[in-house]
């Protein structure tokens, strides 16, 4: 008899015309690291959140047993009453606040007559900050430390409420490999003080690494549970088990047919619209060919992003300067239109805070950038409007009933093909696509690598950013490299490897010991003010 | 004839001259399960209506009592089409009250004590509210002031310059044709005819209720082909003709009731204007798409290439216009300028929005929808005077009305959400 401290059974969970989970059952041993992984839509969030009572006893069907009791949780208050604690992929702190009071919130470190011991409240929070290996000052405000620091404060808030069983979902997602790794390690540690994790992720190897047993769901069921002592388990064999098919190809073939030159970066320098004076890009030179996939590798914080949006139309950054050469002739691009009008198109890799917009339908979302291809003299036909949405609907394999379905309820890689159908819609020779695979399921990242494979086959020039470098390896016909704002390498796909990428895309870094300290781009995060706030800057 | 009472809401308020489709056939069928937020209206308003007739015993839908709520309500309508725009947009307009004061104001003192032609001191005053409208748009959008403070600062700014202009007195009597536009009938051109049982009535208003009746059908059928052509699913043919007959009604009975009275209301062919223009601009412009892709989501609008700033600028003018539009219809109406004209205008405005679906956070909301919401407390305010309530509980079901819509809005959202 294992000693499970977590024991789900038969779990099944229905939405009106879809069932989330069918009989899921999950059991987890006291003081493991426990990951669950399953394509996006496999149920793993629901089951999280069934267990963590934000779906109330009743909703569901099945049984939950914690420390050999049986939960009947009504809301996310019992179960952390439990000592059970679910961090979520956005996080949950207040920007405004301290870290102390982050960490104290809804549990106040109060004294006599309810008032808010603050000397208390401030000396626990160190304690635990530096339990979670986080040295900052606890009076710090959230909004000053970056996502990766963050996320140790949501760990520190876990262990405030004497956490006994921790849920991470999709934990690393928004890290760069240095915090993920900081991250891990604190989670081994964590584990050694009998805490139990866990772990939901997309990222295999990282699961690879760090769990004890692996429990993959598909299509809302149980699938296997898999124990790392025990069976080899390899990233294929986890692929194949959340798939149901084995993925020897990640990646669709490709012949590249490279043409001429269609766009060409010179001399490209930004400077942070937030903290005056800093360049985050510095005289960075690219070239991108009809044909060719290239690729944009770089950690966080590295400028890639910020290249991108400064090439397109200035959505980012001041004082920028350089030239863009589109077929041999000098163009001027200032916004967003002028760069649509050259050809450019840029996809988010936020596509839900800046790709599109949720509360509208998918129709709408395909036409936004290209509405004017659909209207005469200011009238959109909005008949040729539903036939050219239904068109992107079927070539691009977007699941849903009609066109007139609502964004916000698709899942990430279909909204991903809405974002794409959009830009592909405003008919572009140059596609910028901003980690487009980002927290979509394995299945429609083969999709999505197929449209950007068919893209550079009908002679478009496509630069992919992207955080995962065996998915530049994999699709990319050449690769640059990017470290603190410079271009460190340009590098052919024969000759790349991921170690000889990562040796360039850290080059230099040592020198800046404080130009990444995190994942802290203060740039990045406030790009949402940006886009406006800098045209208005420059004219 | 209280038997008749509205059953498809939305025809009874777009009134003659609307081609705007009944909402629930505007999108596919398909909608028509989905969309009860949006359609609930329609129905909240039919059951209004039809609780104040039987409450009023009929008096509701007297003819001239009918005439009366078009005339009551016109400026509060006309301020909700521009104050829909911005709500959507995910602002709001607090000045609108006094804007509609001012700007009466300024019509005032051009035609009354300058003797400006009519016609020119219309066009004044609406230049001069496009201005106040710019003059707003300009620190929201361009130098980046939340609207709530910029046209709160703008409701004691022109209430101020209203006792300016107007020196703390009340400015009248306006020439005769402001005070027709306001108030005023069509004429009796074509004469009258006998409707048996009803009495007479005017040919003219009759011809025009038809030939909008004509006009929706005409519409309505030719989208549906369309539709069709396209291969796309449309509601079956009998539920649309069920639909298009029960507007065809609605029109006609308001339209029959106004011509057994004193004709069509002036205010009333305006406003159907200005609704079928607006319906037509939020729906099928450029221009109007752009105002939900910044309510929905400002950072995707921006970089889909949408210039944010100047969308919002131009609600901003198109607002002050229309509230111009509104004070020197609601200065006609009581053929005086005075000091405290439009006060709280813009709440009821807002209510209009909010009630006729909007959404607080933008991006959602629509016209007709605007419209419709604004009658639900125009017939509130009529049905409960008729029957001799006193005004502090009209303003309490007033509020609990708000209220309960938005909580609907707010239930139905998360009801959606948690079945994700």
């Amino acid at each position: 008899m294992t000693d499970d401290i977590l024991r789900m059974r038969d779990i099944t969970k229905t939405f009106p015309g879809v069932r989330a989970l069918q009989e899921v059952s999950l059991s987890v041993r006291r003081g493991e690291i426990h990951a669950i992984c399953g394509e996006n839509g496999a149920g793993k969030s629901t089951l999280m959140k069934v267990l963590s009572g934000v779906y109330p006893h009743g909703s569901y069907s099945g049984e939950i047993s914690f420390d050999g009791e049986t939960c009947e949780f009504s809301d996310i208050r019992d179960s952390e009453r439990r000592g059970i604690v679910i961090i979520h992929q956005e996080l949950a702190l207040c920007p405004q606040l301290s870290i102390a009071e982050n960490i104290f919130l809804g549990n106040e470190r109060a004294g006599r007559g309810r008032l808010i011991d603050w000397n208390r409240t401030n000396h626990e929070a160190g304690e635990l900050l530096a339990r979670v290996g986080l040295h900052e000052n606890p009076v710090t405000q959230v909004s000053d430390i970056g996502v990766g620091k963050q996320q140790l404060v949501e760990i520190a808030k876990a262990l405030s409420k004497r956490v006994r069983l921790l849920i991470l979902d999709e934990p690393t997602a928004a890290l760069n490999d240095r915090d993920s790794a900081h991250l891990l390690d604190l989670l081994r540690g964590l584990r050694d003080e009998g805490i139990t994790c866990v772990i939901i992720s997309h990222k295999l190897n990282e699961i690879a690494s760090i769990a004890d047993r692996i429990t993959i769901l598909r299509d809302g069921r149980t699938i296997e549970t898999l124990d790392l002592g025990t069976d080899e388990v390899t990233e294929d064999r986890i692929i194949s088990g959340m798939v149901g098919r084995d993925l020897d190809h990640r990646f669709p073939p490709r012949e590249p047919k490279i043409g001429s030159e269609v766009l060409r970066i010179e001399d490209w320098t930004v400077h942070s619209p937030t903290q005056h004076g800093r360049v985050v890009v510095s005289n960075a030179n690219l070239t991108l060919r009809r044909g060719e996939i290239v690729g944009l590798a770089g950690l966080m914080g590295a400028g890639r992003t910020e290249l991108a949006m400064s090439v397109f139309g200035r959505s980012y950054g001041t004082n920028i300067s350089g030239r863009l050469v589109k077929d041999g002739q000098e163009i001027t691009v200032r916004s967003v239109r002028d760069a649509i009008r050259h050809g450019i198109a840029y996809a988010t890799e936020d596509r839900k805070r800046y790709g599109l917009n949720l509360i509208e339908d998918i129709k709408r979302n395909i036409s936004a950038a290209g509405l004017t291809r659909l209207a005469r003299r200011g009238w959109v036909d909005d008949h040729r409007e539903y036939q050219v949405a239904d068109e992107y609907r079927a070539s691009m394999n977007i699941k849903a009933p009609s066109v007139l379905s609502v964004t916000g309820k698709l899942s990430g890689g279909n909204q991903q093909k809405v974002v794409l159908s959009k830009w592909i819609f405003t008919n572009p020779e140059v596609l910028i696509l901003d980690e487009p695979t980002r927290g979509i399921d394995v299945g429609a990242k083969y999709e999505i690598y197929s449209i950007i494979n068919r893209l550079a086959d009908e002679g478009k020039a496509v630069l992919v950013i992207s955080s995962e470098l065996p998915e530049l390896l994999g699709l990319c016909d050449r690769i640059y490299t990017l470290s603190a704002g410079r271009v460190t390498a340009e590098v052919p796909r024969a000759e790349a490897t991921q170690e000889h990428l990562m040796r360039f895309m850290t080059k230099g870094q040592t020198d800046h010991g404080d130009a990444r300290t995190g994942t802290d781009d203060p740039g990045v995060a406030d790009v949402p003010g940006r886009p406006g706030d800098q045209t208005n800057g420059q004219e | 004839m209280s038997a008749t009472a509205p059953t498809n809401a939305d025809v009874a308020v777009s009134g003659p001259g609307l081609g705007e489709p009944p909402t629930p056939a505007g999108g596919s069928g398909r909608r028509l399960s989905v969309n009860l937020r949006q359609s609930g209206i329609y129905v909240a308003f039919a059951l209004i209506v039809l609780l104040f007739s039987v409450l009023t015993e009929g008096a509701l839908l007297q003819p001239q009592n009918i005439s009366n709520i078009v005339v009551q309500n016109s400026y509060v309508l006309i301020l909700a089409i521009g104050m829909i725009l911005i709500i959507i947009a995910g602002h709001i307009d607090l000045s609108a009250g006094s804007v509609v004061a001012v700007t009466g104001a300024i019509a005032a003192v051009l035609m009354v004590e300058h003797d400006v032609p009519w016609p020119l001191a219309l066009l004044i005053t609406l230049v001069v509210g496009g201005l106040i409208g710019a003059w707003q748009g300009f620190w929201i959008a361009y130098f980046g002031i939340p609207a709530f403070i910029v046209t709160l600062a703008g409701m004691l700014l022109f209430r101020a310059l209203t006792l300016t202009v107007l020196g703390n007195q009340g400015i009248g009597p306006f020439p005769d044709p402001v005070r027709t536009l306001a108030t005023g009938f069509t004429e009796g051109y074509l004469g009258n005819i006998g409707l048996g049982p009803l009495g007479g009535a005017d040919l003219f208003s009759l011809l025009v209720g038809i030939a909008a009746v004509a006009g929706i059908v005409l519409v309505q059928w030719r989208g549906r082909a369309a539709r069709l052509g396209y291969q796309q699913s449309v509601e079956p043919l009998p539920l649309f003709v069920l639909k298009l007959a029960l507007a065809g009604v609605v029109v006609m009975t308001v339209i029959v009731q106004l011509a057994r009275f004193k004709n069509l209301p002036w205010v009333l062919i305006l406003l159907a204007g200005l609704i079928l223009a607006y319906s037509l601009l939020t729906n099928r412009a450029v221009f109007g798409r752009q105002i939900y892709a910044v309510g929905g989501n400002l950072q995707a609008a921006t970089l889909s290439g949408v210039k944010v700033k100047s969308v919002i600028f131009w609600i901003f003018v198109n607002m002050g216009v229309l509230s111009a539009l509104a004070g020197i219809i609601f200065a006609g109406r009581l053929n005086q300028a005075g000091p405290t004209a439009g006060n709280a205008f813009e709440l009821d405005a807002i209510a209009a929005a909010f009630i006729g679906g909007a959404a607080v956070q933008g991006g959602v909301g629509k016209v007709v929808g605007a419209i419709t919401g604004g009658l639900i407390m125009g017939v509130i305010n009529n049905g409960m005077s008729l029957m001799g309530a006193p005004s502090e509980r009209v303003m309490l079901v007033k509020g609990a009305v708000l209220l309960a819509a938005v909580a609907f809005d707010v239930w139905t959202k998360r009801r959606a959400g948690a079945s994700r």
